[in-house]
This record gives C-alpha cells, sequence and structure tokens, in this order.
C-alpha cells in the first residue's frame, strides 16, 4: 500500500451509534471526497442507494457520473472497471448478493487478480470488489454464499471481511486506497449492527493485513472472520461458565494472512478452533488449520479443529441456522479439544 | 414462430378497440439507420479509389507487405522452436494494418492474442510483441507506453475493458478512443455482449472491430451464429453495424477512421465486421485440413488483400516497380534483424516471479521468494 491509509481527523466528535452500513457509505464518500479518481459503480448503488443502501446518498453528492447505476451483469460490470483503473480511475464495484458475483469471475481470476504481475507491475489494478456476503439474513437461493475460498485461491486478491463498524469504515477506506485489487467481504447479517461510533473522527486503520485480538483468553483460540466474529464472541462467554477462557482472533484480512498474530495466539492457548460460515472441505479453514499445525505443533496440546458451514450447496432459509456454525457447535468443538493421544 | 407477412393487414376488429399502446411499445431508435449495408463495403477495384490519397495508399500497401513478411517471420519461428505458438495472421493483414492506422497516438488498442501484427503495425518492437508467444513473460511491453492493452487470451474479455478505458477517458475529457479487436467466435462469448451493452448505454467512444475469418478454430460461421451478418449484431445494442471487406485495406481503413472519428466527437460506438480469411491454420498445433478444402483456400489466395491492392495501384500507375522493391526490402530488412534478435536466449531472473504479484510483496510471498532465493543459490554453488 503506497497511499496513506490512516484518516485521523484532529475534531473530537462524540461517539453514537451507528451501524456497519454506515460506517461503509462514510467510508465511501469520505475516499470520494478526497480523491476524485474514486468512482462508485454497480446495479441499483445509485438512485436507489444499493439494495443495502449502502451507497445511500453518494449519487445525490457526487454525480452520475462518479456513483453510476450500470447495466445488470457483472462481468460487465467488473470489466469496464479494470478499462476505467487502466485509465487511472480507483473502481469500487458492488457485486449485490455473494452468489451474483459468479458471472464476473472470469473477469476477476483471467484479469483482476493477474494485470500487475502480466505487466511486471506497469498496470496495476486499484480497484475494490464490495460484496455483501454470507448468510443469517433469511434470503432466498442464491443470496447467501460464502465465496471467499474461491477469492482466497486466487493470487494477486486481498481478501477482507470486517466484523466491527470501525473495521467496516477503516478496512474498506484501506481496501480503497490500495493498489491491489481488494475483495472486500461485507458480512451482510451484520450491516444493522450498531457499535458507537465517531463518524467525524474515525480511528487510524492499520494496513490490510492485520488480525486483531477481540477477546484475550487462556484456554483455547477461536480463530474466525467476518459474520463468525460476533458467535465466536458469544460462545466465548458462554464457555466461562464451563471453564474455559477464550481467546478471539478476529482475522481481518484473509490474504495477506497474518500468521504472527494467530500463531502468537496459539503458542499462548495451545488449542485453537477455526470458525466461518464457508464449507468446510476446501474452506479457508483447512489452510488455516495447515499453517497453525506446521507453525504451532510443539504448541498444541490437541489437533486444530473446524468448525464451518456444511458441505452443502447453501441451504433455504427456513433451514440455515441448522447448517450456520453457532455457538453450541462451537462450544461442542471446544469440548473436543481436551483430546487425549488416541482418542 | 409467426410468420412475417409482407402485406400491411387490417387488425381484427377486438384489437381495433383497444386503447392506445403504452409509450414502451415504440421503438426508442429507428434499426433502420443501424443496419449494417447487405453487402460488404469496398474500395480497391471501384471508381472511389481515384479519391484516396496516394500517399495513403502507398503507406498501407508497404504496411501490408511488412505485415505479411512478419506473419511468415513468426511462423518460422515456432518452427525452429524460438516461439512457443503463433496465431498467424496470413490474409488477415488488412485488418490488423487499418486497425493500427485509423487510431492516433493517443487512442488505446485492446488486441487479441491473434492481433499481434496491430500492435507491431501500431509501433511496438516486434521482439515485445512476441514475448508473450515466446514465453519468457505474458507482456512484454508496458501498455501505457504505447497505449495497447496486453493481448488477451481469454475470448472478448478485453472489449469490457476497452469500453471502461473509454468511459473513463471521456469522464475526464480527454478525446481518446479505444478500438477492440475480437475475432467471430469471441463474439458468442457473454462478455462480447456486456461489452456492446455498457458503450451503448454509456455512449462510449468505443470501435469493435470483428475480424470474421471464418472459422473459430475449426468451427464454421455457420455453427457459430444465425444472424444474418455478425454486424446486425450491432443493432440489437443500438448501435450502428458496419459490414466491411476485410481484404479490402483501403475499405477498412476508410470504415475505421470514420468509426473513430465518429466516436470521438460523442457519436458512440460502432460495431465493424470485417469479412476476411484465415489462410494458415489456426496456430502451428492445428491441421487446417481437417475441417475446409483446399479449393476455399485457394478462392480466398485470389482475393488476397496485398495481392489486389498491388493490381490496382499498379494499374492507376500510383505503385510501380520500385515502390513493389522498396516494399520488400523493407520488410525483409524488419524479418532479418527479428530473426536475429530472437535468435538470442532472453535472459530470465527468476525471482522476478514475486516481484509483481502485489504492490508490497505479502509475508507469504516473502517467505516462498526466500525459499526460491536459497535455492538458487544452492544451485549456482553446486
Amino acid at each position: 500500500m503506497t497511499r496513506a491509509t490512516t484518516v485521523a481527523k484532529t475534531v473530537a466528535a462524540k461517539p453514537r451509534p451507528a451501524t456497519m452500513a454506515q460506517a461503509l457509505q462514510r467510508a465511501m464518500r469520505d475516499a470520494m471526497a478526497e480523491d476524485p479518481t474514486v468512482h462508485v459503480l454497480g446495479e441499483d448503488v445509485g438512485t436507489l442507494g444499493g439494495v443495502f443502501r449502502v451507497t445511500d446518498g453518494l449519487q445525490k453528492e457526487f454525480g452520475e457520473d462518479r456513483v453510476t447505476d450500470t447495466p445488470l451483469a457483472e462481468a460487465g460490470i467488473l470489466g469496464t472497471a479494470v478499462g476505467m483503473a487502466m485509465y487511472g480511475l480507483r473502481p469500487v464495484v458492488e457485486m449485490q448478493f455473494d452468489a451474483f458475483a459468479y458471472p464476473a469471475f472470469e473477469q476477476l481470476i483471467s484479469h483482476v487478480s493477474r494485470m500487475r504481475n502480466r505487466t511486471r507491475g506497469a498496470m496495476p489494478m486499484p480497484l475494490v470488489v464490495r460484496v455483501p456476503y454470507g448468510g443469517g439474513i433469511g434470503g432466498v437461493e442464491h443470496h447467501s454464499d460464502s465465496s471467499e475460498a474461491y477469492y482466497i485461491a486466487t493470487p494477486g486478491l486481498h481478501v477482507v471481511a470486517p466484523s466491527t463498524v470501525e473495521d467496516a469504515y477503516g478496512l474498506l477506506r484501506a481496501a480503497i486506497a490500495s493498489d491491489d485489487p481488494v475483495i472486500f467481504l461485507e458480512p451482510k447479517r451484520l450491516y444493522w449492527s450498531k457499535a458507537d461510533w465517531s463518524p467525524e473522527s474515525p480511528a487510524a486503520v492499520e494496513p490490510i493485513g492485520k488480525a486483531v485480538v477481540r477477546r484475550r483468553g487462556t484456554s483455547a483460540t477461536l480463530i474466525t472472520y467476518g459474520p463468525s466474529v460476533p458467535v465466536c464472541l458469544e460462545a466465548a462467554e458462554a464457555a466461562q461458565a464451563e471453564g474455559w477462557d477464550l481467546e478471539v482472533v478476529d482475522l481481518r484480512s484473509l490474504v495477506p494472512f497474518d500468521d504472527e498474530t494467530v500463531c502468537a495466539s496459539v503458542r499462548r492457548t495451545g488449542r485453537a478452533v477455526v470458525v466461518h460460515e464457508s464449507t468446510g472441505f476446501g474452506g479457508p479453514g483447512g489452510e488455516i488449520a495447515a499453517r497453525v499445525s506446521e507453525r504451532c505443533f510443539h504448541h498444541l496440546e490437541a489437533p486444530v479443529l473446524r468448525v464451518a458451514g456444511f458441505d452443502i450447496p447453501y441451504p433455504p432459509p427456513m433451514l440455515e441456522r441448522h447448517h450456520l456454525p453457532g455457538v453450541d457447535r462451537i462450544l461442542d468443538a471446544v469440548a473436543r479439544l481436551q483430546w487425549e493421544a488416541g482418542s | 414462430m409467426q410468420q412475417r407477412s409482407s402485406t400491411v393487414q387490417a387488425p381484427p376488429a377486438a384489437v381495433a378497440n383497444r386503447p392506445a399502446p403504452p409509450p414502451a411499445w415504440q421503438p426508442r431508435v429507428d434499426p433502420a439507420p443501424l443496419l449494417p449495408d447487405a453487402t460488404p463495403f469496398r474500395v480497391i477495384g471501384t471508381d472511389a479509389m481515384a479519391d484516396a490519397d496516394p500517399e495513403l495508399l502507398l503507406r498501407l500497401y508497404a504496411e501490408l507487405v511488412r505485415g505479411r513478411r512478419y506473419n511468415a517471420q513468426a511462423t518460422a519461428l515456432t518452427k525452429q522452436g524460438r516461439l512457443a505458438v503463433y496465431p498467424s495472421t496470413t490474409g488477415q493483414e488488412a485488418c490488423e494494418v487499418a486497425a493500427a492506422m485509423a487510431l492516433e497516438e493517443r487512442d488505446w488498442l485492446f488486441p487479441s492474442y491473434r492481433d499481434t501484427l496491430a500492435a507491431v503495425a501500431r509501433g511496438l518492437d516486434p521482439v515485445q510483441a512476441l514475448t508473450l508467444l515466446r514465453g519468457d513473460w505474458h507482456t512484454g511491453y508496458d501498455p501505457h507506453e504505447h497505449r495497447i492493452a496486453p493481448l488477451s487470451t481469454p475470448l472478448a474479455t478485453q472489449l469490457p475493458h476497452a469500453v471502461g478505458l473509454a468511459h473513463a477517458a471521456r469522464l475526464k475529457g480527454d478525446d481518446v478512443v479505444a478500438l477492440a479487436m475480437v475475432g467471430d467466435g469471441g463474439t458468442s462469448e457473454g462478455d462480447f455482449h456486456e461489452a456492446l451493452n455498457f458503450a451503448a448505454v454509456w455512449q462510449a467512444p468505443v470501435v469493435f472491430l470483428v475480424q470474421n475469418n471464418g472459422f473459430a478454430i475449426s468451427v464454421p460461421l455457420a455453427k457459430q451464429t444465425a444472424a444474418p451478418s455478425l454486424a446486425h449484431k450491432a443493432v440489437g445494442y443500438g448501435m450502428p453495424g458496419r459490414l466491411v471487406d476485410g481484404n479490402d485495406a483501403v475499405a477498412v481503413h476508410q470504415v475505421l477512421t470514420e468509426a473513430v472519428a465518429r466516436a470521438r466527437r460523442g457519436g458512440g460506438p460502432t460495431l465493424v465486421e470485417a469479412i476476411t480469411y484465415r489462410i494458415d491454420a489456426h496456430t502451428n498445433a492445428d491441421d487446417a485440413t481437417r475441417y475446409r478444402g483446399e479449393s476455399e483456400v485457394e478462392a480466398w489466395r485470389e482475393h488476397d488483400p496485398i495481392r489486389i491492392l498491388e493490381r490496382d495501384l499498379t494499374e492507376r500507375g500510383v505503385l510501380g516497380e520500385d515502390g513493389v522493391r522498396e516494399a520488400a526490402e523493407a520488410a525483409e530488412t524488419m524479418a532479418a534483424a527479428l530473426r536475429e534478435r530472437m535468435n538470442a536466449d532472453p535472459v530470465l531472473d527468476p525471482m522476478d516471479l514475486f516481484a509483481h504479484v502485489y504492490a508490497e510483496q505479502t509475508a507469504q510471498l516473502r517467505e516462498q521468494a526466500a525459499q526460491l532465493r536459497a535455492e538458487l543459490d544452492a544451485e549456482s554453488e553446486a
């Protein structure tokens, strides 16, 4: 990242309740106000303000040239954004729902992710793909996928997922400022989560790629990101009653991956569970568990476990609660960390 | 399917009593001006040649001859193992050359994998243009320096890039035009549709040039599309379609120059279909005898872009024996230089593998780079 990603302002403002959707919108507005090359495009992002209202008001403020309602075509949205980036703009594109992004995958994999590489750095792709992702909102088919495994398997992309209002702002600012393409996974069931936040003086932003310890603990580490972070924090509270003091690491970024923070935590606690909504087989948890095993083997008291979505296509909304990793399933995994050789 | 009737019939009474249809029923554009002419536009061999600038004609001729020689040399380089593959444009040189010559320096070219010649005709160093095909790096040049996007191997995916770039240029107030090239097979891809649709809706300054060379590897046009012509596809997007003889360099240059000028003055995109023929096989890995007969190829040789231009210019006295010889000598000089430079093995740095994945290397890539460094050091010590 060559551009400043810190946006701390000197004016102190009183924190007040804000939603993640508002923080994301504020991040785009601030980025657009500071940098005339930042453009927002996608289906319904203009007049409607996005189906989740994340881009609400941006077109009114910045005009149709900078906040553009495109034809309904994801490959076209991302493909034209590539051309815009070639000409020096910084496009922020919205894929309306996770599974709607699939038509754009060829653009993403064949061009966006490798343009810098194939041109020996002459043609960077400073664009952001915002993907409202994940389940838990009762969406019908193709509205709840967790597709991060596809993104992290593609070299050249950064893959980021905020879990808090503050991070939503900071990470999106960092993503827009990044000279590399960023897949920005917005946990859509946290869009309306609230926190006291000062939009006029947002906290300084760490560069993309830094995990954070959300809760200190000593008995085991829950490694998670995005929509599973609040679930893990809830599980950690519940585990206290059973004598487990759990540490919760919020990755914030899957690529780059913060081995340092994760492994430091696991070396302290000696046990680890990876938690995410995405499928377990071929999912990010397998990669994370392998990395932890390779680096922390002698510190581990038990195998690294995974609590993930089942290896099924995302279920219909009336069944999704059985699929999504919840507090009980995490606690069951924690119980299994009392592992004995041969068991 | 309903039968179309050429005679106008009175509507049945029940329909006549209905209220007027909603405004959405009215076509927004009269399709007639968007439709291509039934026969491809030609200039060579017609009276219109008298109006053409002799200097331009001679430049076109010299570029065609050089292009033919370039195709022959690159094909020879594959046989010598110097190129992994070369998709030849022998027979299609008029399209390649006219594409390059229709653009101003500030304009952008978006070539497909077959269009190295267009890039060379635009002034790109032939060795840089062939880097992808030699295999030392994916793109051998700085796209911004030459305003030539990387040669696109996936079909039609570079077309939306051309639209986005042209759109961005217009937003910035620059009168830049993007010319995007695609083959007949590429018109079946979804990105072709999305690019044309975006371009028309945004009125982006883009020209799409379809080189219809008859085959997508082995699949003939009739199995590719049921449209009357590929230029007809323009109508559905709301942009003009132009059909041109792709072996008539003067006609292609004229049509493209007009389309570029129209785009530059804010008139929006144009779809040009140039009907041409791929004389060579798809690549050196292809056996063209399996899907087409020699008589067909022979007929197209008669309609060769160089032969028809040379004959016309000679008859008109624009081109003499000296001109023919000079063009051939210039082409030969280019080929000799190319041959010599391609005979040298490129010097590669394996550490480049990690140099341009991200602006800043991730910790993971730093580790892997260190691993490769250690392997290289061990190799050099051994």
